[in-house]
Formats: C-alpha cells, sequence, structure tokens
C-alpha cells in the first residue's frame, strides 16, 4: 500500500521532473527515476525504524508540499545584512534555487572550482556523475536525489586554499515548500577550506528543507564544515552530511541546531585510510515543542585512525531532543581511537532527551571512550554567582551559556564562533 | 553594622541554630569557632541568603536594615560577602569575566558606570600581587582545575576586588599548607579597616595567629555558648571544645 505522503512526493515528481536542471541529461534523468522508485519502495523512515524511533515523520507525511515556489519569493539584498559573515564567500540560495545577483565571492585562487549545482547539473562535466551517486540509502536521501535541483559546488585542486571560509546561505521564504539543496564538496590532496552552510527561513513559515552535502577529503585535505540551522520555528529540517577521508585528512564538523519545529541531522564520515581524523562537535538547543535529532555514524575501516565527537543539548519547555552516536570499528582497524560525548542540559522539567552510544567493535587493539549525561543547572554554581551581585536569571543565563559554550568553541572560524555565541544568549532569555 | 537577634533557623525541619546573638560593629573581626556540627556554616549561609535554610524565630539587622529579606544578590551588592569553604568550580565561565561581573553588578547598583576594561585590570593586577597569584588564573573557568590553596586565594581575591562592608569568611583556613595560610591570612589582614567587619568562621585558631580577631565566640548546639577575646581561642586549642571549664563546657558534652 501506497502511503498518502508517498503518493503526494510521486505526483509531484511527475509534474516537476521536467522542470528540474538536466533533463535533457539521460543519465541523470535515470539516476532520479531510480530514485523516486526507491522512495516509493520504501517511503519515509517510520518510528519502527531503529534509527527513527525516537522521531515521528506523522506531521511531515500529512502536509502537501510543493516543489517549487511559484512565483518564487522575493529576498534582497538589505534582508541578508546580519545573516552574511563579514569576510567570506557567500553563495545565497532563496527558496532552493541559486541566486548570482545575491551572491558575492572574492577572487578564487586557481585550481579552485566554485560553481552552482543547478548550472553543473544543465551540463554536467565528467566527473560529476560518480559524485552523485548515492551509496547510503533511505527515504530522504532518495528523495533529495529525485528532486535536487541546486546547491553548492566546491572543487578544491591539490594543494589549494580558500582563505575566507565559504558561507552557503539557504534561505527558504516561500510557505509550504519542499526545498532539497544538494551540496558537494571534494577537496584534492592537501587542500584546506571552511564551509558554512546556513539554513534560515522566513519567521512562522512551515516548509521542509531537506539537505544533503557530500564531502570528499583527499590525502592530507583539512576541511572545517560547519552547519548553522536556524529554519523558522514552524519548519521541517532533515539533513545528510556525509564525508569520507583519505588517509591524514582532517575533517572537522559543526552542527549548531537552533530552529525547526522538527530538526533532524544524520552525519556519517567514513575514515578509510591511515592517519584520517575527524572532529564532530554539535550544539541544539530547542524550548517550545521543538524536536531536535543528531544521528551520528563514524565508520573506522582502516588502522590508525580518530574520531572525536563533542554534543551538547540545552533543552527548555516541552522540547525533545534525541542523540544517538554510532561508532564501527572494523575488523581492519587496529589502533583505532574513538571518543565520543553528549552532555545535556534540561533547563525544564518538560524536556526530555534520548541519548544512546552505539559502539561497534570488531578490532582487538583500540580506544573507544564514551560518555552520555542528562543534567540540570547546578544550585551551587547559581549560589555562588548571586553571592557575588549576580541576580538569579543572569546567572542562570551564563551557566547555561557557559554549558553550550564547550560545543561553541570548538568551531575553528573565529567570526562564526562570535556569531554563533550572540545567536545563543539570544535565545537565553527564552529559556530560562 | 549587623546584629543578629534570637536567630533561629533549621533545615529540612531540623534546628540548626537555637538562637544565636551577635553584634558586630564597623571595623571589627569577630572569630566564631565552634566544632563540627554547631551550626557555623549554617550562620555564614543564613547571612550570605543561600535557599534551604528555614528561620523559624529571631532577627538579623545589617546597617539596619532586615537583610533576611534581600535575595543573595541584593546582600552582595550591598556589600555583604561570603568566601566559601569550598568555592564552586564553574567550567566555561571565565575567572576575570565572574570578577568583572560582580564588580559591575556593584557598580550599577551604586548608580556608578561600568569600569572601563584598563581600569578593571589594573586594579585587579594589583590584588592579584598581593595573593601572589599568577595572571594566568584569571583567564582560567571559575576555579575548575585550581588546587585547594588557589581556590581560596582566589575567594580572598574576589573579596579585594568586591570591598565589601561585611565579610564572612568560611573555613578559609580549611586545607591550607602553612605558607598558602600565609598568604591567604594576609590577604585578609590588608583588608582590615575601620569602615569593614568580618566574620572569620574556623574550626581551629590557626588561622587567628596570623588575623587577631577582636572577639572570638564559640558555637555550640546553635548556640553561642562563649565569648571573649584572643585568649578563648588559645583555650580552646589547648583543651579542646569539650574541655571549656564554663557553662559552655556542660552544653557541650553530648
Amino acid at each position: 500500500m501506497t502511503r498518502p505522503g508517498v503518493a503526494h512526493f510521486v505526483d509531484q515528481f511527475s509534474r516537476y521532473a521536467e522542470t528540474l536542471p538536466g533533463r535533457g541529461i539521460s543519465w541523470l534523468s535515470q539516476l532520479r527515476r531510480d530514485a523516486i522508485e526507491r522512495f516509493v519502495a520504501g517511503g519515509l523512515p517510520t518510528t519502527r525504524d531503529e534509527d527513527w524511533k525516537y522521531t515521528s515523520l506523522r506531521a511531515v507525511e500529512s502536509r502537501r508540499f510543493e516543489a517549487a515556489a511559484v512565483p518564487p519569493s522575493s529576498v534582497n539584498v538589505s534582508a541578508l545584512a546580519g545573516v552574511a559573515l563579514p569576510d567570506a564567500h557567500l553563495m545565497v540560495f532563496v527558496d532552493g534555487r541559486f541566486r548570482p545577483d545575491l551572491s558575492y565571492g572574492a577572487h578564487l585562487p586557481h585550481g579552485v572550482l566554485l560553481a552552482d549545482l543547478g548550472g553543473l547539473l544543465a551540463a554536467p562535466p565528467d566527473w560529476l556523475e560518480p559524485l552523485l551517486a548515492e551509496d547510503a540509502d533511505g527515504g530522504f536521501t532518495a528523495l533529495n536525489t529525485a528532486f535536487m535541483a541546486d546547491g553548492a559546488c566546491l572543487r578544491l585542486a591539490p594543494g589549494t586554499e580558500l582563505a575566507m571560509p565559504l558561507q552557503l546561505l539557504f534561505v527558504t521564504a516561500g510557505a509550504n515548500l519542499a526545498v532539497q539543496p544538494r551540496n558537494l564538496i571534494v577537496a584534492g590532496a592537501g587542500s584546506r577550506a571552511t564551509i558554512v552552510e546556513h539554513h534560515v527561513g522566513l519567521d512562522g513559515r512551515a516548509y521542509l528543507a531537506n539537505a544533503l552535502t557530500r564531502i570528499v577529503a583527499g590525502p592530507g585535505a583539512c576541511i572545517e564544515h560547519v552547519k548553522l540551522q536556524q529554519e523558522s520555528m514552524a519548519a521541517w529540517h532533515i539533513a545528510g552530511v556525509r564525508a569520507r577521508q583519505a588517509a591524514d585528512s582532517h575533517f572537522t564538523s559543526g552542527s549548531i541546531a537552533l530552529g525547526g519545529a522538527l530538526a533532524r541531522v544524520g552525519i556519517d564520515v567514513s575514515l578509510e585510510a591511515e592517519g584520517a581524523g575527524c572532529e564532530l562537535a554539535g550544539l541544539y538547543v530547542a524550548d517550545g515543542r521543538q524536536h531536535m535529532d543528531h544521528h551520528t555514524r563514524v565508520d573506522h575501516r582502516k588502522p590508525g585512525a580518530s574520531s572525536r565527537e563533542h554534543y551538547r543539548g540545552v533543552m527548555a519547555g516541552e522540547s525533545r531532543a534525541v542523540f544517538n552516536g554510532k561508532v564501527i570499528v572494523h575488523a581492519d582497524a587496529q589502533r583505532s581511537d574513538a571518543f565520543q560525548a553528549n552532555h545535556n542540559l534540561l533547563l525544564s522539567d518538560t524536556a526530555e532527551v534520548d541519548t544512546k552510544p552505539e559502539l561497534e567493535i570488531y578490532a582487538d587493539d583500540v580506544k573507544c571512550g564514551h560518555g552520555a549525561t542528562v543534567g540540570q543547572l547546578d544550585d551551587d554554581q547559581i549560589f555562588y554567582l548571586r553571592a557575588r551581585g549576580i541576580d538569579e536569571s543572569s546567572a542562570r543565563a551564563l551557566l547555561t551559556l557557559a554549558f553550550a559554550r564547550d560545543s561553541i568553541d570548538r568551531i575553528r572560524t573565529a567570526s562564526l564562533r562570535r556569531r554563533i555565541e550572540r545567536l545563543v544568549e539570544r535565545r537565553l532569555p527564552v529559556l530560562q | 553594622m549587623l546584629e543578629i537577634r534570637n536567630l533561629h533557623v533549621s533545615v529540612s525541619g531540623n534546628p540548626i541554630l537555637n538562637g544565636v546573638d551577635l553584634d558586630i560593629g564597623a571595623g571589627e573581626v569577630h572569630a566564631i569557632m565552634g566544632p563540627n556540627g554547631s551550626g557555623k556554616s549554617t550562620l555564614a549561609h543564613v547571612l550570605a541568603g543561600r535557599d534551604g535554610y528555614t528561620v523559624t524565630a529571631g532577627e538579623v539587622r545589617y546597617r539596619g536594615r532586615d537583610l533576611l529579606a534581600l535575595p543573595a544578590e541584593m546582600r552582595a551588592r550591598e556589600g555583604v560577602f561570603l568566601a566559601f569553604q569550598y568555592p564552586v568550580e564553574i567550567p566555561g565561565v571565565g575567572n576575570v569575566y565572574l570578577l568583572k561581573a560582580a564588580l559591575n553588578a556593584l557598580r550599577a547598583h551604586r548608580g556608578e558606570p561600568p569600569l572601563d576594561a584598563m581600569d578593571f585590570l589594573e586594579r585587579v593586577r594589583a590584588k592579584l600581587a598581593l595573593l601572589d597569584m599568577s595572571e594566568d588564573l584569571l583567564y582560567r573557568p571559575v576555579n575548575e582545575g585550581f588546587s585547594g590553596g588557589e581556590k581560596k586565594r582566589n575567594e580572598i581575591l574576589q573579596m579585594a576586588v568586591m570591598e565589601p562592608s561585611l565579610a564572612i569568611l568560611d573555613e578559609t583556613d580549611s586545607g591550607l599548607d602553612i605558607d598558602a595560610l600565609k598568604v591567604v591570612a594576609g590577604g585578609i589582614e590588608a583588608m582590615r579597616s575601620p569602615e569593614r567587619a568580618m566574620i572569620l568562621v574556623t574550626h581551629y585558631q590557626r588561622l587567628l595567629d596570623y588575623v587577631v580577631p577582636d572577639h572570638v565566640h564559640v558555637l555550640a548546639r546553635g548556640r553561642i555558648v562563649a565569648s571573649g577575646d584572643r585568649e578563648l581561642a588559645l583555650e580552646l586549642e589547648k583543651s579542646g571544645y569539650a574541655g571549656l571549664p564554663t557553662e559552655a563546657g556542660a552544653e557541650l558534652r553530648p
């Protein structure tokens, strides 16, 4: 039986497939058709799927999202003031489509290609096809592949470096849209870059953002990817970040989740050669009835790789959070070094969190550690601050920010760190 | 400066203080001694405004005002300072940030503008030198990873920066080796002034070798059972609390 939510997306596909970029390209059309078939067969995940046990998509299924904004939303440069980062290359996407008029980039070094995926799909270069073929699966991946229309593609030739961060700003302004951005970051040997994937939405708008970012880090490459999620509080945000790492590459991932009625981030890292290392950090801040879900999966496939995970959650109201951290140390991967921590601060009696480390270890010479805590603000700390003249609500705000700072401080780009700290600070009065 | 009248306090229904009377004038240093469980720390915490203590009778007046009616932060802003027996670690909050927030909270309360960064640092550096503290302690999270001695010095540093009218030092000498004790005592002694009153809560009299009190009180079973001068502390050291040859001695025996 086809579920109603599935039938709607299939109907949307038959209506919009011909308008998607690259419609004359046979392999691409085939890729999209295969994806929609996989989606029909599998549907959206349900709470019967182990990985979605605590995250219900019923609300998403009952909506009838539109694949394209008609007419396109008008967003002007002044609306972006305060959102664009200082000293960064900026690519703006409105309702899922690239807006060159709002974007700007300083001169890029020779060997760095930065393009909008929509343009590339219309006339795809040879190297694009293998990057779009999906290995990992699931309903949202299939949907994204079927509908992907735009996103950023960054290709770094060996040894090149992007001195300024690249900000990919996804603005959703239209109501009831389903946007499906796809980003590709391919980092050649020894290259370096910081990419900020920033999602913002117009207040009160209900829409679905289903984003997928794939990162391929060549030998010795050093890539920082920070996802800053500030969707509308009525939106659904589903995102995947999938990284593959070659020898001695380094990948830093930050996931700052602030918005959305429901926000789910899946971060999958495959450590495919010796000396690869990743540091994953995250912070989710939720209140009201927000639902925040982080699922991470790190595969140690070869010897001598390391992974570090530091996720923190601050939750108020009747919000709910899920953290699931899977680490798989494959049989070959001796001398793996993995650590994972998830700490949660509950600011109300009605907030809830489900945290679960999952370690699967098939090698014998490994170092794996994990820890998870759920707690409240410490009365002794609050009194200590009050005894120094700081009023109670300021003390609580200060301690909450202090808790969150552990995650924020792990972001390497200073301007971004300050921005995030201010965003969290601004949320504090609502949380107390 | 401080008048405590017939103060009765209980914690979850258990009476801890059973009628404490105490008068402390500006410029005076009072030591409150007593065996474990006598209510010394309770008295210090009640004066500072900690939650969880029920005042069942009596009153406390500070500069003529009802101290117990003020929330903890207002007491601090009005010049009451508690140096904690166990200073709390606060990861994620820089020591210098706390000092600045505390000082500016006091200044705002007095209607003064916040101190600018340079004046503030100058002021803090002078106090650091007095306490033989290294400047990098300022830039570490509050008390996190501090040694026992560093934590106690940090309390005195906060006191020195906040310049309270009434300082309550709860077992500030506990856990200090003799060198650290001398430094901390020097810091306290330097804060003595005709405008400032101090209460030294202590189990042992050794701190009193370096900060000589004007008055010594013995607290037992929630009441002040003996008061005297420095000689009383020395006598206690010799004979112990149970050996007090007074009416108090009888009360101290179980």
